[in-house]
């Protein structure tokens, strides 16, 4: 019993520190700030998420249970509304998406194929 | 395995500080400084396991708190350039004709 506790912690932080650490790299090479934020919303809900429930797992007694339930739900809540009003800002303050046909647009002002 | 994931943190923590102090616009900014704010949450619940003090998880609480709320007051003042309490959407179709 006590090693199915240690294996399933195990695996639940390891999810979770692999999600965070791919999170960290996706900010640094994404070429946008919406997909920047799509990789930090993958670390905000899932690594958080799983991360906290490895630590569920551990914990000793039931109090410890309740606050890292308390981190997990207000985390699950901050996250999206995070990002819900971070992408609403950027896009009224005029922050465009880096689109693919952007060449294709400087293009056509000079020939108008299309 | 608990200091392997504070280390995983600890990387993840130092890209962020890259992208918030090389990034193009405020927006990236204000983004790597959530996402370290919810980094710093996750390692102050860690820290309190590998150190055998789990009191530690209602700093963390506190922490997640103030992060949400820093977050929400920069953007509205990059908004409005202001902290007043009137929406930013009742002025804006003032503003464009």
């Amino acid at each position: 019993m006590d090693i199915v506790i240690l294996v399933s912690s195990s695996l639940c932080l390891f999810i979770g520190s692999f999600l965070c650490v791919s999170g960290g790299i996706g900010i640094l090479r994404f070429p946008d700030f919406y997909t920047r934020m799509h990789a930090v919303g993958v670390t905000d809900t899932l690594g958080a998420g799983m991360i906290l429930i490895g630590l569920m797992i551990l914990s000793p007694d039931f109090l410890v249970f309740t606050k890292l339930m308390i981190v997990l739900l207000l985390t699950l809540l901050i996250g999206p509304t995070t990002s819900h009003v971070l992408a609403k800002a950027a896009f009224h303050n005029g922050l465009k998406p880096a689109l693919n046909n952007k060449p294709l647009k400087q293009s056509k002002t000079k020939e108008p194929t299309h | 395995m608990l200091i392997a994931t504070t280390l995983a943190i600890f990387v993840a923590m130092i890209l962020a500080i890259i992208r918030g102090i090389t990034g193009p616009t405020l927006y990236d900014r204000i983004l790597a400084v959530n996402m370290f704010c919810t980094k710093t949450v996750l390692l102050i619940s860690l820290l309190g396991f590998v150190m055998g003090r789990p009191e530690f998880l209602d700093i963390a609480i506190v922490y997640a708190l103030i992060s949400f709320i820093s977050v929400i007051g920069v953007l509205r003042y990059s908004d409005t350039n202001q902290f007043k309490h009137t929406s930013a959407h009742d002025e804006l179709p003032k503003k464009e004709p």
